[in-house]
């Protein structure tokens, strides 16, 4: 029981962060923090534990962005009404393009996925109905408490909590679970894995389903409280990426890993872009750009290496 | 005709794809690692093209060397301070690094350049050849026909060259190579720097009729991907039969369904190719 005191300890600190954080530019970073560890904890179930490394999980968060405020332009419905149709979407998209990609190895899987993205992408950004390259804009003010919509980010902060507490729940459980060995089985080398008897389709298609669901999720509470998408910002490459850069900067493979690269790689950007007067100058990416170059580098394994580093010198010097 | 005009129009293009792609699947296929920053590099060599001629006023026959040779150094350097260090991490070290690489270079000729699209004056090469009904422009003719020579000798130069037998060796085991006396840190750095180079000359020519942004490199190091899956990894033919086939999808597609599809049928395509040929068209199994 002794080790449940940190994680208690960090939920409480999670829960009471708004009240030491009075600004609401600080409040509104720790929400966008929260939901850049929800999408990066769900590709972490592929691209991590199972080392399937996809580029196009940008095609699962755009479909939980464009189920919410599809079902506001075309139904009138609040937009969290919509997710459930996004998340069938990305878990339709997860067969669809799972089935057939899992067959390729290592850098094959992720140049399929980044295609199968970019295809996505560039179709909706020439489709009218459902916004063209415009994007689709949320209700411009709240109807009812019901479309989530509010001035102070506290609101989202929680919400987006709940959620990725339950995804960490879920992930640690998967850890310990049979899944999670054939997981790990397949990444260390899938011929052997399957060899021994892992159903290995079978198994990523698993992973690739509730990661995808997730990570639709994610795009719908972006969507709720962003109010506006159009394919750049949920479909780009760059939506992809992010999710591959947080979860390999913070550990890929761990349970706290995506949490830890995304509390550095979300204020890091919001700082710069504070520092060099926003981000119209391209300044903010050039240190964001260096920081990653500089944490590949040196700690090749993301900043979890860091804590198994002091750990294995503590238990050296105490052995 | 109008067939005719748009495969040469295609196969001028998929020269330059080709070129482009050499200089990738020559890094991927040597020591696995895939150049996310590969289409910033081209991007680089397209601002190389645009001050040399803005402020230099030479021609091409100044700015593709320069912007080669610069892109060499730049290749070389990229080996040495980073690639040597992650190459033996994992797989999203490697990802992590190279993207971070491009997306310092993009945001630093962001900072100096400012977001808005530039090009080289027309008068570079802007004439039009009219042979046998066909017309070509002039500049995407020395483009094309550039690119190709390139992408041949590149070929030659890896298959028929006592260099490009050590570059070979290395790729195919690097302990039996340093055992014969090459030194393999010496070889990656060659094909890091001639893959850097193959963007830079490539871009250098793409600057003659593309528009130039920092973040141009973006789409075409996505058609860059695709020619290297499809051509196999390591394969410069491979490279070159794919590069000239999607050049002329390309055209077919843009005059057939519209320019804004033209990249949803390369990429439906090749997703095809890859469900058929898990390995790639020419790869080895």
């Amino acid at each position: 029981m002794k080790t449940r005191v940190p994680l208690v300890l960090l939920g409480l600190a999670a829960l009471g962060l708004p009240f030491v954080l009075h600004e609401v530019y600080y409040q509104r970073v720790a929400a966008l923090v929260v939901l850049a560890a929800i999408s990066a904890s769900a590709w972490n179930l592929v691209g991590g534990y199972a080392g399937q490394v996809s580029v196009g999980h940008a095609m699962f968060f755009g479909s939980g962005a464009y189920g919410a405020l599809l079902a506001y332009t075309v139904l009138g419905w609040p937009p969290i009404a919509g997710a459930p149709f996004g998340i069938a979407a990305a878990l339709l998209l997860a067969v669809v393009v799972g089935l057939p990609t899992f067959r390729l190895q290592g850098h094959y899987f992720s140049m399929a996925t980044i295609a199968a993205a970019e295809l996505i992408a560039i179709a909706v950004g020439n489709w009218k109905l459902v916004g063209g390259a415009a994007g689709l804009m949320g209700p411009a003010a709240p109807r009812s408490i019901a479309d989530l919509s509010f001035r102070s980010p506290l609101p989202y902060y929680y919400i987006f909590l709940l959620v990725l507490t339950i995804l960490l729940l879920i992930t640690a459980r998967i850890e310990r679970s049979r899944l999670g060995f054939y997981l790990r089985a397949i990444r260390g080398g899938e011929r052997a894995a399957r060899s021994l008897g892992v159903p290995a389709v079978r198994t990523k298609l698993a992973a690739l389903l509730v990661s995808a669901g997730f990570t639709a999720l994610a795009g719908s509470l972006y969507a709720v409280m962003i109010g506006f998408v159009d394919p750049e910002s949920g479909l780009g490459l760059l939506v992809s990426v992010q999710m591959v850069i947080i979860a390999a900067l913070g550990g890929a493979g761990t349970l706290w890993g995506p949490l830890i690269g995304a509390a550095t790689l979300i204020p890091l950007e919001e700082t710069t872009n504070a520092f060099f007067g926003g981000s119209g100058t391209g300044a903010t990416f050039v240190v964001y750009g260096a920081i990653i170059v500089l944490i590949s580098r040196f700690l090749p394994g993301g900043i979890a290496e860091l804590w198994q580093l002091v750990r294995s010198r503590r238990r050296l010097r105490a052995a | 005709m109008i067939l005719v005009q748009l495969v040469a129009d295609g196969l001028l293009l998929g020269a330059v794809y080709a070129l482009l792609s050499s200089g990738l699947t020559l890094i991927w296929g040597m020591m696995n690692v895939v150049n996310f920053a590969h289409g910033d590099f081209v991007m680089l060599a397209m601002y190389i093209a645009f001050v040399a001629v803005t402020f230099l006023h030479v021609g091409p026959a100044v700015f593709v060397p320069l912007a080669a040779l610069m892109l060499f150094g730049l290749g070389v350097g990229v080996y040495f301070a980073l690639i040597r260090h992650v190459m033996r991490g994992p797989m999203l070290a490697q990802i992590l690094s190279t993207f971070g690489l491009g997306i310092l270079l993009r945001y630093m000729v962001f900072w100096v350049f400012s977001a808005n699209f530039v090009s080289l004056p027309n008068r570079m090469a802007g004439g039009v050849l009219a042979i046998a009904g066909l017309r070509l422009q002039d500049s995407r003719l020395l483009a094309g026909l550039m690119a190709l020579l390139l992408t041949v000798g590149l070929h030659l130069m890896l298959t028929r060259t006592a260099f490009g037998s050590r570059l070979l060796a290395v790729a195919e085991d690097r302990t039996a190579a340093m055992l014969v006396g090459i030194r393999p840190d010496a070889m990656q750095a060659l094909a890091w720097g001639i893959g850097a180079a193959c963007a830079g000359v490539a871009g250098a020519l793409i600057a003659l009729f593309f528009y130039i942004s920092p973040l141009v490199g973006d789409s075409l190091v996505l058609i860059a991907f695709v020619t290297v899956c499809l051509g196999g990894f390591g394969s410069i033919p491979g490279a070159l039969v794919a590069g000239l086939a999607i050049g002329v999808i390309e055209s077919l597609s843009a005059w057939f369904i519209g320019a804004a599809w033209q990249d949803v049928v390369v990429f439906a395509l090749f997703l095809l190719a890859l469900w058929l040929r898990p390995q790639g068209l020419m790869g080895k199994a």
